[in-house]
């Protein structure tokens, strides 16, 4: 979340999409409901059901599956056509007034400039701005028809080379954001010797936003055809409501108000499609627009699915990153040296103003970084161990590991704390994926579908004698049997004592990690290897080296100075050993180690910051800046500089974050200042302090993206229709299918005419409830929601056992008639669509009392992958439905 | 259930002469509000009933909704009922109500009981079922106008909510309220719920467009301890049965005003008979002792399958 949770009673205006909070997240939810009570916010749900969280809608609009990035688009054309933007904050916080190049071209046809048909990816060279400061106005002055080619005054774009500006700088551009899901380019890694383009150090701009190559210009062009007659067609909602829901959103920028705040709300039901990353950014391109990103009630806020999925990621539970969002070396880096100079961006702004550009500071965060895994091992001279940090040689991505093992490529795994078979899509694969591997290591607190992969239902006693793979089951510690934090979708670190401590031969995961390791590194003193350096090197200098303390951990991941030094800037004084108190003093030459950037601060000399319980609120927002721990630096909303305007005076004087303090000359608040704390608002460096640029990023440039610098609307890669806008491009270009005999792929022509959703419940947790009474008893067997007519169509009467059937396999349950799923009319032909909840597997309470089919619902999605972030289309697929 | 050393008795069921303390010491009216339009069916209040009252799990049946059984039981006093609601104007509503019992000023329950204390008021509002003494006639099951009161048939006592009585009595929240995450659930005095149920009932007919919207505090009983905001005053109904104007069953009145006293007297006359009978026909001579008969409990009741 850019916000927090508490931060959402602060809105004005909620649209929640793509996300259920009611039904996944009860308590959280309880900020909306108190924005509704208490400040008469209205509510806009768009989903493919009724849902839950629907129940509380002022307005709720029934989607078709898949279709986002439509309905979205359709919301931005909207709000340009009828002038509701931030005309202020578009144009100072927003990359809307920078040129983009000549050669650069919208996908009318379905494809931007640079699409390689035989890679199946785009050279991005055009999508780039344009080298030249200040051409404000001169595009008016010197033509009156602006769409003739590049007007006077501009540097010659087009002929360019792509890597004019110095492919020294070796900047990629990609992944700025502390929330970057992965380097797009990770295929474009494994050592291209072509250095990538960068972004140019003067960015021309025009501020009256009339320059045709300007990106406002573009943007416009862009969603000029998402018109509500073509969204209708495609997303299924009638026009009437489109336009209701349309007019309610950016009815807080009604009349030039710049007071009134709206906020986006998702979860994974914008993340799981073949496009999922541009459903977020258009969400993010519609927040600049309306000038809602930084301020109290506002922001693009992201509800993350598990307790701790937020920590996860932060500490690179991802094959891409590092801890606090690093890059990862690739093979082409030789050593520190060429590995920083890639990865640290220069700033790129147009040179009257200015960019504070964080990311400039990767080289303090990486060295700290491999001082906390190597320790003492790591020194100047070596590079800090730079060599002894894995390299990232492809795509490692979930689905990509389970592929590999399905081809025999991946031998052995190690499944903690999730349940494997269940969680990716295509179960059977996954199922046949452990089948050839050699061994699997499950820790879990129950026996789960993963671990007993070998006597899933359909597995015969000969065919089972057949399975080679060691399965090691260790028996782990359930959360409340352990302590440390989990960091939330607001991403504070909150620690968590023990409960009860883990019953009979059960251990901490730490504990089971830690010997696992030394076990190995035992073996590796012995016995050496190919490559020891990795393992005999990290530094592993616990209390009790089996027994790690989380709190040790903490303390490690926080940083602590390792030399006696005095901060130039502040002139602190720290002694060797002292707990650091922020990022900011972390340093490139050795003398300090810090396991995660982003986390430095949470564990200081004054204590644990992320243990702390205290309720006081000042300011009334719901900062509570004493409760926890948030990072970065205690920050609670992100990029606030940009809830004041370019004078530093907050935009809603009733809810003041942070603001320019005249007097003493810099930026204080009731919120952390997200800026450089001593720059003047006269300097107009921009508040989006992550990107280069200083600006937000309403046309993203270069290789962020891998499918286009503007999301376009794209099918699911299994619907019921033709992409309306392009025919002949239906899908995600860039997206590819995968080969093995298991990955099929359905079509409506082959009869799987329904659209297809699965989700969560309230009542349950994933696949883990499925084991308690309690859940079981609150609802205690699959079903599938069907709607009222289609059932009536097909004879279908509530609690009937049904089939439903993709082009991978078969589930079965019982159908829940219900009238909270209408038919919609598809581009003039009526559709339906179903869902269902995916708790159940083939172990569990009901599993056992032979109460289900033991089907889990994952045995009907697709293997396909979203380009960016590499998440799984569990959402908009096709089946057939008939009853059994 | 409750600790009576602070919850004061107001009235107990089928009790001949006074209560002890009554009067002597005044307490506020305690009340659950229930925001039924901020209500979300999360569920979690019917978790903390059953974990906090340490009932026994049991089966449930899929039965074509989210709703987790189709009525509450003895062993599951708090049931959200999810009802769609669909208007020939298109509009659509998926309502959820929590249900349970509503502590009437004036409990049907109560009325009907014939055993001594059974079921006590407390002063509160609080009706508090007490099965030590319950003797299982069911009586109580007929006299609530809102289907509450379940029979278990192993022990042959009826249960329902006690609103806490005892959490209330140790001066907290019951435990549906404390688990609620919306904040639909709120617990306090009946004027300050009913302050805020107004208020609410009017935000949502002035801002939010639903021009019915209203508080169920139904009169016909004295008014319930357990009070609604509704979308919808006029139609009750539609959340789940609730009745617009419950009532409690006219049989119980009469047997409570005309029966019980008349009864009395009959009782009287008995006795009167008992004594004329000793004066006429002398003391009880010994009779032979009958066999001992031993009677089979009835079966289960067959569980419902799946």
């Amino acid at each position: 979340m850019t916000n927090g949770w508490i931060d959402i009673k602060n809105t004005d205006m909620m649209l929640i999409m793509g996300g259920n909070p009611a039904e996944n997240h009860p308590c959280g939810f309880k900020w909306a409901v108190e924005a509704k009570r208490n400040r008469n916010a209205k509510t806009i749900v768009v989903d493919p059901r009724f849902t839950r969280t629907a129940s509380q809608a002022d307005l709720f609009l029934q989607i078709r599956a898949g279709t986002d990035i439509a309905f979205l688009g359709g919301l931005i054309n909207y709000a340009l056509a009828n002038d509701r933007v931030a005309k202020e904050y578009l144009v100072n916080y927003t990359n809307a007034a920078f040129l983009i190049k000549e050669g650069f071209k919208l996908p009318e046809d379905g494809l931007f400039s640079g699409f390689d048909d035989g890679t199946k990816t785009y050279d991005k060279a055009t999508w780039n701005y344009q080298q030249g400061g200040n051409e404000t106005g001169k595009v008016l002055a010197a033509s009156s028809s602006p769409t003739q080619g590049a007007p006077q005054g501009h540097e010659p774009q087009g002929s360019v080379p792509a890597a004019e500006h110095g492919s020294t700088e070796g900047h990629k551009g990609e992944g700025q954001g502390y929330q970057a899901q992965g380097p797009a380019g990770a295929k474009a890694m494994g050592g291209g010797p072509i250095p990538p383009p960068s972004l140019p150090p003067n960015i021309a701009y025009d501020l009256s936003l009339q320059h045709p190559q300007c990106v406002y210009q573009l943007l416009k062009q862009q969603y000029s055809r998402y018109t509500p007659d073509m969204v209708e067609r495609i997303t299924g909602i009638p026009k009437d409501q489109l336009l209701k829901a349309y007019d309610l959103y950016t009815s807080i920028r009604k009349d030039g108000d710049t007071k009134k705040v709206g906020t986006i709300i998702y979860a994974v039901g914008w993340t799981q499609h073949s496009f999922g990353t541009q459903i977020i950014r258009t969400a993010a391109m519609i927040q600049l627009l309306m000038g809602n990103v930084g301020r109290a009630g506002g922001g693009v806020n992201a509800l993350r699915g598990h307790s701790n999925i937020q920590g996860a990621t932060d500490m690179a539970g991802i094959f891409d990153i590092l801890p606090g969002y690093l890059k990862m070396p690739n093979p082409a880096d030789k050593d520190l040296k060429t590995f920083l100079e890639r990865i640290t961006p220069k700033p790129a702004k147009p040179n009257d103003w200015e960019s504070f550009n964080y990311w400039s500071n990767t080289p303090k965060f990486m060295v700290s970084f491999l001082k906390a895994m190597y320790g003492n091992n790591a020194t100047k001279e070596n590079d800090f161990g730079f060599a002894w940090l894995p390299r990232l040689d492809r795509n490692y991505s979930w689905v990509n590991i389970w592929n590999d093992m399905y081809n025999g490529k991946v031998k052995g795994f190690y499944a903690f704390g999730m349940n494997g078979v269940m969680i990716g899509p295509d179960t059977q694969k996954n199922i046949d994926a452990l089948k050839k591997a050699d061994f699997l290591v499950v820790c879990e607190i129950y026996p789960d579908e993963t671990s007993s992969f070998w006597m899933a239902p359909g597995i015969s006693a000969d065919e089972m004698k057949k399975i080679n793979t060691t399965v090691y089951r260790l028996p782990g510690a359930g959360f409340a049997e352990k302590d440390g934090t989990f960091v939330n979708s607001a991403r504070w670190l909150q620690w968590k004592n023990i409960a009860v401590p883990p019953p009979g031969e059960c251990r901490l995961d730490q504990d089971i990690l830690a010997q696992i390791f030394l076990k190995i590194r035992e073996l590796y003193q012995k016995e050496g290897g190919k490559f020891p350096d990795p393992i005999l090197k990290a530094s592993w200098t616990y209390t009790l080296p089996a027994h790690p303390s989380l709190a040790e951990v903490a303390k490690e991941i926080n940083g602590k100075a390792l030399a006696d030094f005095t901060d130039e800037k502040t002139g602190t004084q720290f002694k060797a050993g002292q707990q650091l108190p922020g990022f900011a003093m972390l340093k490139d030459d050795g003398t300090t180690m810090c396991g995660n950037w982003l986390y430095c601060g949470s564990w200081t000399e004054a204590g644990a910051m992320l243990q702390r319980r205290g309720t006081d609120d000042p300011s009334g927002l719901g900062i509570y800046p004493n409760w926890a721990w948030s990072w970065p630096a205690n920050r609670r909303v992100l990029y606030n500089r940009a809830s004041c305007d370019l004078t530093g005076k907050p935009y809603d004087p009733s809810r003041k974050q942070v603001w320019w303090n005249e007097t003493a000359q810099k930026w204080v608040g009731n919120d952390v200042p997200d800026f450089k704390p001593d720059s003047k608002p006269d300097e107009h460096m921009g508040p989006f302090i992550m990107n280069p640029e200083g600006v937000g990023r309403i046309f993203v440039p270069l290789g962020a993206m891998a499918d286009g610098p503007f999301p376009e609307y794209y099918e699911p890669i299994e619907s019921p229709i033709a992409n309306l806008l392009h025919p002949d491009q239906s899908n995600n270009p860039v997206v590819k299918k995968y080969k093995t005999p298991l990955d099929k792929y359905g079509t409506a022509k082959e009869g799987y005419n329904l659209v297809c959703t699965t989700y969560r419940l309230t009542e349950q947790y994933h696949y883990w409830t499925k084991n308690n009474p309690m859940n079981v008893q609150l609802v205690p067997v699959p079903f599938v929601e069907i709607p009222a007519e289609l059932a009536q169509e097909m004879g279908i009467k509530g609690g009937d056992k049904v089939k439903v059937t993709s082009a991978r396999s078969d589930y079965i349950a019982k159908a829940m008639v219900t009238k909270r799923i209408k038919p919609m009319m598809v581009d003039g032909k009526k559709t339906y669509q179903i869902g269902m909840p995916i708790h159940w597997g083939f172990l569990g309470i009901s599993e056992d009392a032979g109460r289900t089919a033991k089907t889990p619902a994952n045995l009907l999605t697709p293997t396909v992958i979203d380009p960016n972030a590499y998440t799984p289309e569990f959402k908009g697929f096709l089946v057939k439905l008939e009853k059994v | 259930m409750g600790d009576r050393g602070t919850l004061r008795i107001q009235q107990i069921s089928a009790h001949p002469g006074p209560i002890a303390g009554e009067g002597t010491q005044r307490q506020d009216k305690v009340c659950k509000l229930i925001d039924v339009t901020t209500c979300i069916g999360c569920k979690a209040c019917e978790v903390a009933c059953v974990e906090w009252n340490d009932m026994p799990f049991q089966t449930t049946h899929f039965d074509n909704t989210y709703q987790t059984m189709p009525d509450t039981d003895w062993n599951y006093w708090n049931l959200i009922k999810f009802n769609e609601d669909e208007h020939d104007n298109g509009s659509f509503a998926w309502l959820m109500r929590k249900h349970q019992c509503m502590h009437c000023a004036d409990p049907g329950c109560l009325r009907a009981c014939p055993a001594d204390g059974a079921i006590v008021q407390y002063s509160n509002g609080i009706v508090d079922f007490q099965q030590q003494n319950c003797i299982g006639c069911q009586f109580c099951v007929s006299g609530c106008p809102f289907n509450i009161p379940k029979y278990n048939s192993e022990t042959k006592k009826v249960y329902k909510c006690t609103l806490c009585s005892d959490r209330v009595g140790a001066g907290l929240e019951p435990a549906c309220i404390k688990s609620c995450p919306t904040g639909c659930l709120h617990f306090g005095t009946k004027d300050d719920m009913k302050f805020l149920a107004e208020n609410r009932a009017k935000q949502l007919r002035d801002v939010s467009g639903f021009k019915n919207a209203g508080v169920y505090d139904p009169d016909t009983i004295g008014g319930t301890s357990v009070i609604y905001v509704l979308h919808d005053i006029t139609k009750p109904e539609k959340y789940g049965n609730l009745p617009a104007s419950p009532r409690i069953p006219l049989a119980f009145t009469i047997w409570k005003s005309v029966f019980k006293p008349l009864g009395l007297i009959g009782a009287m006359l008995g006795f009167v008979g008992v004594v004329m009978h000793y004066v006429f026909e002398g003391p009880l001579r010994t009779q032979p002792t009958p066999p001992v008969k031993v009677i089979d409990p009835p079966p289960p009741p067959p569980g419902r399958e799946n």
